[in-house]
């Protein structure tokens, strides 16, 4: 495996660990305005 | 011994994103938004956002699934030959857990945060694209799209059902809209990408029955489009501003349908009436659509 190999491996390994953090924010997020909303409208 | 495959490096998450068809989500999204919005009770925003996120999620799931099945026949056409799996940058069994854990996911999050009936049709309709359409019928036979149009036909109704945990008249005609919409749609389509579904062994009308019976056959198909895109006024399910649009438009994509089926193939041919069709097919759909939330909402 060469340098620039491995670069793009971390590159990549660091991109999706971003975009997974930011997801996990957003349903953490929408889990509780889901909450809020179904207490607000008596669904829960 | 054989020797070993080489290692991918980890797939980049943009390549995620492109195996969810971002482009066909759209559509999907929008249809299933109308279908919300043109129900006749109110949804809590939240619980509207995430049925719409759910189906889009639902989509993609079914898209990923489909590009995993499908990664030996779209590395021969050129239109989808650089794909993530055909162009070699993702491993097969990353876009296959992908796509499950995704529509698992977004059927669990429909049930617990929407409703029962919503879960049930988005199951559905992804186990329908995916083992229905894509395992079943797209290699076999010419009849692929029409009966795999369901699949795409569905987010209208998960969208009504989202909203009101019931079926009724009017999802269904459009629904119907949908389904009908396909054939003309993806025909037009395979009429000038024929040689790359031939190439790939894909069973598409053109291919199988030739190009005389695939425009016969968008023409056919037009004209019950046309009476599920109408029927909703004469029904009294809408008003008028959506009785004129639909009666207008779809008057505009019967003229284009007429035209193509009623032409033949010249050598040299630009294929110019078919891809008119094609792109207006688009257009159309979204007028439709935007036209029954605009009724529902100003008339």
């Amino acid at each position: 495996m060469t340098p620039g190999d491995r670069d793009l491996i971390r590159r990549r390994q660091r991109g999706r660990a971003i975009v997974m953090g930011l997801l996990l924010g957003a349903l953490v997020v929408l889990v509780f305005a889901i909450t809020i909303a179904k207490i607000r409208t008596g669904m829960a | 011994m054989q020797p070993a495959a080489p290692l991918l490096p980890p797939a980049d998450w943009r390549d995620f994103l492109a195996l969810t068809k971002p482009r066909v989500m759209t559509l999907v999204v929008f249809t299933g938004l109308c279908g919300m919005l043109a129900a006749p009770v109110s949804i809590n925003p939240v619980i509207g956002f995430t049925a719409i996120l759910c189906i889009a999620l639902g989509a993609g799931a079914a898209g990923a699934l489909n590009q995993w099945y499908e990664a030996d026949i779209d590395s021969q056409m050129r239109r989808t030959s650089g794909r993530p799996l055909p162009a070699g940058r993702m491993e097969r069994q990353s876009a296959l857990h992908f796509g499950v854990g995704l529509a698992v996911f977004s059927v669990l999050l429909m049930e617990l945060a929407v409703n029962m009936a919503a879960a049930a049709i988005l199951t559905i309709s992804i186990l329908f694209y995916v083992l229905v359409y894509t395992v079943w019928l797209k290699r076999r036979t010419p009849q692929n799209i029409v009966i795999g149009g369901a699949a795409g036909a569905f987010p209208p109704l998960i969208g009504w059902a989202a909203a009101t945990g019931d079926i009724a008249l009017l999802p269904l005609l459009l629904f119907a809209l949908v389904f009908l919409w396909t054939p003309p749609h993806f025909w037009a389509l395979a009429l000038f990408v024929k040689t790359d579904y031939a190439n790939a062994g894909v069973p598409m009308l053109p291919v199988v029955r030739g190009e005389a019976v695939t425009r016969t056959q968008i023409g056919l198909y037009t004209i019950p489009m046309a009476l599920a895109a109408v029927l909703p006024w004469p029904l009294g399910l809408t008003g008028a501003i959506y009785g004129v649009t639909a009666l207008v438009t779809t008057a505009v994509f019967a003229l284009m349908a007429a035209q193509v089926a009623t032409r033949r193939q010249v050598p040299g041919d630009t294929m110019k009436p078919e891809k008119r069709l094609f792109g207006y097919s688009i257009l159309y759909l979204f007028i439709v659509f935007g036209a029954l939330v605009a009724d529902r909402w100003f008339a």
